[in-house]
């Protein structure tokens, strides 16, 4: 006998049998039915202060833990506010799933009050979208929105409910399967094109490993690692891949791209084979197309067929799931490797000297200062602190680049960070919601002064529930990553980049009930993040830092990759 | 370049807008669209026509194909395939020019659909170069009013329909030790 259920209590069925814990959410008119229904529901919700922030705490939910992050919010505004998270989502391929309230159907298109063509906004911003019109379809669209999002490319998918679907009864039967018949999953890689692949590996003089998000999305971290191991070649973990190879293994290269390592940056220049493993070629990584690689043949291993010939042509595609195609492909290059293995050894001796001299030559080292705090300095401190195991959610911006420059990461799921969309006031949410997931493990916030002042409410979230993030203000009183391009580029006529009047971070973290620390000596950087850490709850770190610091090593927008500038200005170029 | 996309699309509401936001999205203007609903009635098929940068070509279809209610998307520009428009013309002819007119109509193979003193409705079905000639030649005998429906295209080759089977779902509740001591 099926039960009779209201829609918001079918909707809450399906999330428990998604397997949701918890939800980040705002609520609002439309939406109290359904948070009338958890007033006694063991669902955990979190009041987040601001929309926005839901997006984004339950994308660091899912990228702490590889689960689909659950946000709510309310019709109009709150819908509206939500469109960054979900862009934010969909650029850096974060399963979360959005429900949002709507006006009851009759009143749709009518201007009715906090009304918004939601699912019309939220079209680009998704995967996929759903507008629920009848209690009906409401289990088959949400087991299908949580499908959607955690397979394939991960992504979100927002779910459109009006307020009389979620007022609505009807008899609930649990749906028994997904049908999405134009939906294509593509796993295993093709098994011609994989054997193909290991030849070309094993004939490679210069082979080098490009590896990004997809490592982590598909839980390929031991795959790579073995890959990288029994081929010996050396890797770069993109900014969405850090932590996919640890970064203490003594084949890893560090990170590419416009603020990357000399070593990754060379290594890719001078390569002749390129393994891209769930990368999607950005132009943060590639720097301008035509020089990127230039004299690399390019497998490229993705589960989005699109992503394939995007912006480099991939001369042996493989389109597939990474885990289950590196794992084929491992088996494929041990099944070589007795005649194989050693046939280019002379080359890959003389290629690891080559890669070893770039790093001896310009390796990636800290500023380190006894008079002023080096914003690198702090980066090295909290990796001291970390040992490569704590979770970090940087913000956006110069911090961002050094952390992931000097903060290791020794395994997946640790590094969290807006990278394609690039979006300020993402790292204190997204602490938020990597401490729910992860409650027992250290979480950094690592921001900069400008996505701080962006993301302030959420302190009230952390005090709420005495989530024990250490945030770190790294506050060079600037928007620092905008100043250094101004600086750079446009004859240091520095406009709209001086943050002055920043909350004395003691009075704020107190008016929030917990400690905060100004921190402006070298000396005291090691103590204040010591204490910060021995803290069992919050603690709200403002660091000084040197003002005028720059993010090094740089590749100016639209440059080759292998024209750095490596120090204050002075381009070098290595001829080809 | 004038690029031929054909797709096969699930008839569900906001389809038509994922579709052309792949084109929107690049700033790609449509030059004509067509939907209507196939032999199943759960499905449509759309012609679309539209100006896309010919090293892109291969990648709309691949966004394309991308979109959940999308079965199929097949660039058609360069395959065997066969493309047709309809034009429905109001022409006014004075009593003088209606022979004429109408020896016009015959050539071109449009047939008359509408009669009156002040001229004809006439209907014409053809590949886009001879509409266009033949909305030239009438023009010259006085105020014209044309609708075009868009081109319709169908390919010559069989394609194989590759569709997603159903996916058994897993109740995760089960396995959740949380709920099942509960």
């Amino acid at each position: 006998m099926p039960n009779l259920m209201s829609g918001s209590q079918m909707l809450l069925e399906c999330l428990m049998r998604e397997g949701v814990e918890c939800v980040f959410g705002y609520p609002g008119g439309v939406m109290l039915p359904l948070y009338d229904e958890m007033y006694e529901h063991p669902l955990r919700h979190v009041l987040v202060r601001h929309e926005e922030n839901a997006a984004f705490a339950a994308s660091g939910y899912a990228m702490a833990t590889g689960k689909v992050g659950v946000c709510m919010a309310t019709s109009g505004p709150g819908a509206t506010n939500l469109v960054t998270g979900l862009v934010n989502a969909l650029m850096d391929s974060i399963p979360i799933v959005a429900i949002t309230g709507q006006v009851p159907t009759k009143l749709i298109g009518s201007d009715a009050f906090q009304e918004a063509d939601t699912f019309g906004i939220s079209r680009a911003c998704t995967k996929h979208n759903y507008l629920i019109k009848s209690i009906a379809d409401l289990p088959r669209i949400v087991h299908e929105a949580f499908y959607l999002a955690s397979t394939g490319r991960r992504g979100p998918v927002l779910i459109d409910v009006p307020k009389d679907v979620l007022q609505s009864q009807a008899h609930y039967s649990p749906v028994s399967a997904i049908h999405l018949p134009g939906y294509k999953v593509y796993t295993a890689g093709h098994a011609g094109q994989i054997r193909r692949a290991a030849q070309m590996i094993w004939d490679a003089e210069r082979p080098f490993v490009y590896a990004g998000g997809g490592i982590i999305a598909s839980g390929a971290h031991e795959e790579l690692k073995r890959l990288v191991e029994l081929v010996d070649t050396p890797a770069v973990c993109t900014l969405m891949g850090l932590g996919g190879l640890p970064s203490s293994h003594r084949n890893f290269i560090s990170m590419p791209g416009m603020h990357g390592s000399y070593a990754a940056n060379m290594g890719m220049t001078k390569s002749d084979l390129l393994i891209a493993l769930g990368v999607r070629f950005d132009d943060r990584v590639t720097g301008r197309l035509a020089a990127f690689a230039p004299h690399a043949k390019v497998i490229h291993v993705d589960i989005d067929p699109s992503e394939i010939s995007k912006n480099r042509t991939a001369d042996l595609p493989i389109v597939g799931d990474a885990k289950r195609v590196l794992q084929r492909l491992i088996k494929a290059l041990e099944d070589l490797a007795p005649e194989a293995a050693g046939r280019k050894a002379e080359a890959r001796r003389a290629w690891w000297q080559q890669i070893r001299a770039w790093q001896t030559e310009h390796p990636l080292a800290p500023e380190i200062s006894s008079t002023e705090i080096k914003p690198q300095h702090v980066m090295v401190e909290i990796d001291r602190l970390s040992g490569g195991e704590a979770i970090v959610c940087a913000d956006v911006g110069q911090h961002q680049m050094w952390a992931a420059q000097f903060i290791r990461f020794n395994r997946p799921r640790l590094w969290i960070n807006s990278g394609g969309l690039g979006s300020m006031g993402f790292g204190l949410p997204a602490a938020i919601g990597a401490q729910f997931a992860c409650p027992d493990k250290l979480v950094f916030a690592v921001i900069g002064d400008g996505g701080f002042q962006m993301s302030i409410p959420e302190l009230a979230t952390i005090a709420s529930h005495g989530l024990p993030v250490k945030i770190v203000v790294v506050n060079n009183g600037y928007l620092g990553m905008v100043r250094q391009w101004q600086h750079l580029f446009y004859n240091n006529r520095l406009c709209a980049v001086t943050l002055d009047c920043f909350p004395r971070a003691e009075s704020l973290a107190a008016a929030y009930g917990f400690p905060g620390r100004t921190v402006d000596s070298p000396a005291d950087l090691r103590p204040a993040l010591e204490q910060a850490v021995s803290e069992p709850g919050p603690f709200l770190l403002d660091i000084k830092v040197s003002p005028e610091e720059n993010v090094y090593p740089m590749v100016p927008a639209g440059g080759a990759i292998h024209e750095m500038i490596l120090r204050p200005p002075q381009p070098v170029s290595v001829p080809k | 370049m004038l690029q031929t996309i054909s797709l096969l699309v699930e008839n569900k509401p906001g389809a038509l807008m994922r579709i052309t936001g792949v084109l929107s999205a690049r700033g790609y203007n449509i030059d004509s669209l067509t939907v209507a609903r196939t032999l199943d009635p759960a499905l449509s098929r759309m012609t679309i026509v539209v100006d896309v940068d010919p090293q892109l070509r291969q990648q709309v279809i691949k966004q394309m194909n991308k979109l959940v209610n999308v079965l199929q998307a097949i660039d058609l520009t360069e395959q065997p395939a066969v493309a047709r428009e309809m034009l429905l013309m109001r022409v006014r002819a004075p009593m003088e020019s209606r022979t004429a007119i109408l020896k016009e109509a015959e050539i071109f193979g449009a047939r008359v659909v509408d009669s009156s003193i002040d001229g004809f409705a006439l209907e014409l079905t053809g590949d886009p170069e001879k509409l266009e000639e033949f909305i030239d030649i009438m023009r010259a005998y006085g105020d014209i009013d044309v609708t075009r429906s868009g081109m319709v295209a169908v390919s010559l080759e069989p394609r194989k329909l590759r569709l997603s089977p159903p996916v058994p779902k897993a109740d995760p509740v089960l396995e959740d030790p949380i709920r099942k001591g509960a």
